[in-house]
């Protein structure tokens, strides 16, 4: 058995810790330092409730080892505020907009997942809204269809999505790109089936 | 789910990762998203892990001319190259292998997961196995004794089994790329694991209108990607002009021929596995054909 020491920038700190070889990100995070928005659910790299950013990209911590981790950036739900990468939020133009001094330390997408109560249980709410940042970060203005799709790594036990994909759209309404940059990574429809529809299976 | 203790390793450079991963007890980690569920379930329980993650020379896709034949051109993907790399470096080409990696896991999954530890792992489901093999891609493996190439066809022998010696390592990826070949791939996910209960890769040339060197290979099905000769025998020498008969005639009985025992779990038996067979067979023929006639005339 090794143990490590480990550096890993958390929402803009600088976080140490000597681990196991076998300690999972996940656990770093929440149990070393504290960050304790990233939930554990599956375990097993399905449900994306333990979603955080690593260097850029979304990822499942849970299947991340925290020595894997050294030397990264890593940022979670409670690190984001303002629009997602490459875009800016239209002010004017949607009457549901929340004055942001209401809610000041959330970005856009958080409150439009407030606003469309695009949440019960709040538990898989962090890796959802990390990866929606994401998604709309490379698809600007998704379809539903989209929103279900890119949302396929984030299973949610209570909402049946439907406010879900609603607080992606209202999300995408309020935002508009910087500057264009053409290359998202479009849809594969020879793939039948796996994103969430809603039912309780 | 924890994992057992084991020793971790960083190596930087392809020599060292060699050697760390020469003892028995040593085992190689990509982007961990086999290798860690493994881990925490302790269906293994290595020594050692060597973490591939420093060795950048392994991370990357490059379009290769072929040597003597300056009409062809091979693509090469590096074996640490993730799933989303690939699919932002979007080759022309190979549709088949994006279509799969496309498929695999979701966002964040295909974010870490790498082309080599998918192919790698041997997960009798995993999707980018069916495009290699269709494509007839060659595998790059490098040992203590030196380099070797294996054909897509001759490298994975069962759930969870290669032919890659635990001393060897995966470098790298080549798939052929005809400029008038049209390649495809369709599945349909498993309900419960979120892989393929059967997906199916199909490339084929059109030439003078004719259907030329159909491969069709089929995952999900048996515990090794598998050949399906007889859709290969149907399609050869079929007519594109008339490509929804030829398409239908092909596919049919599509399981004709498949002789290893078909897969089966307690949601998807064998039987449902043969019998979705034909349907997936049909859709990823279908666009390999309708792209190959999209592409045919591109060579002088
Ligand atoms: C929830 C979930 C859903 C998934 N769904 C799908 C799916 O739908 N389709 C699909 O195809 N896959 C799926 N996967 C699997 C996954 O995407 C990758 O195929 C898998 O992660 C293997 O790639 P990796 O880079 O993570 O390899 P690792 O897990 O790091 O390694 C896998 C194996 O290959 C060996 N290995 C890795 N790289 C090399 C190398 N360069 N040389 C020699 N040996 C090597 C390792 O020792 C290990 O035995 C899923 C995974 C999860 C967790
Ligand atoms: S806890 Fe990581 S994906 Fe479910
Ligand atoms: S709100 Fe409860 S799991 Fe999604």
């Amino acid at each position: 058995m090794s143990e490590h020491e480990v550096t890993v920038t958390v929402d803009g700190s600088a976080e140490r810790a000597t681990v196991e070889a076998r300690r999972l990100l996940v656990h770093a995070l929440r149990e070393e330092w504290g960050y304790t928005q990233p939930n554990v659910g599956c375990e097993s790299g399905k449900c994306g409730a333990c979603t955080v950013e690593m260097d850029g990209d979304v990822v499942k911590s849970c299947c991340v080892l925290a020595v894997q981790a050294d030397g990264s950036e890593v940022t979670t739900v409670g690190g984001v505020d303002g629009a997602p990468e490459g875009l800016a939020e239209v002010d004017a133009g949607d009457p549901r907009a929340t004055p942001a001094g209401d809610n000041d330390e959330f970005g856009p997408v958080q409150r439009s997942f407030h606003e469309e109560h695009g949440l019960q249980c709040g538990y898989c709410t962090p890796g959802m809204v990390l990866r929606a940042r994401d998604l709309l970060a490379d698809i600007p203005d998704p379809s539903r269809e989209e929103i279900r799709e890119g949302l396929k790594g984030n299973v949610c036990r209570c909402t049946g999505y439907e406010n879900v994909v609603d607080a992606v759209e209202a999300a995408a309404a309020k935002l508009e790109p910087i500057e264009t940059d053409g290359g998202t990574a479009g849809q594969a429809d020879t793939v039948d089936g796996g994103a969430p529809t809603g039912g309780d299976d | 789910m924890i994992p057992p203790q084991f020793d971790y390793e960083r190596p930087t450079s392809l020599d060292a990762a060699l050697d760390a991963v020469a003892p028995p007890d040593a085992v190689p980690l990509a982007g961990g998203h086999d290798l860690i569920p493994m881990l925490k379930a302790r269906s293994v329980s290595p020594g050692t892990v060597v973490d591939l993650g420093g060795l950048d020379e392994l991370r990357g896709v490059e379009r290769v001319a072929d040597e003597g034949d300056t009409t062809t051109e091979q693509l090469s993907v590096g074996a640490l190259t993730t799933d989303a790399d690939l699919l932002d470096a979007a080759p022309t080409g190979a549709d088949a292998l994006l279509d799969a990696t496309r498929a695999v896991g979701d966002a964040q999954i295909r974010n870490r997961g790498t082309v080599g530890g998918n192919l790698a792992a041997a997960h009798p489901a995993s999707d980018i196995p069916a495009a290699t093999l269709a494509a007839d891609a060659t595998l790059h493996l490098v040992g203590p004794d030196g380099d070797r190439e294996v054909s897509a066809e001759g490298f994975a022998t069962g759930d969870h089994e290669t032919v890659r010696a635990s001393d060897e390592l995966l470098t790298r990826i080549s798939v052929p790329l005809a400029p008038d070949a049209g390649s495809a791939y369709a599945r349909k996910t498993h309900p419960s694991t979120g892989y393929a209960a059967v997906g199916v890769a199909a490339r084929l040339r059109v030439v003078d209108g004719v259907v030329i060197g159909p491969r069709v290979a089929a995952v999900g099905l048996c515990d090794a990607p598998t050949r399906l000769a007889a859709v290969e025998d149907r399609l050869a020498g079929a007519d594109a002009g008339a490509p929804v008969e030829a398409v239908e005639s092909a596919t049919t009985r599509a399981g004709d021929g498949v002789d290893a025992p078909v897969r089966e779990d307690h949601i998807v038996s064998a039987d449902q596995r043969r019998a979705l067979l034909p349907k997936y067979a049909e859709q990823a023929v279908s666009e390999a054909l309708a792209r190959a006639v999209g592409r045919e005339g591109v060579v002088a």
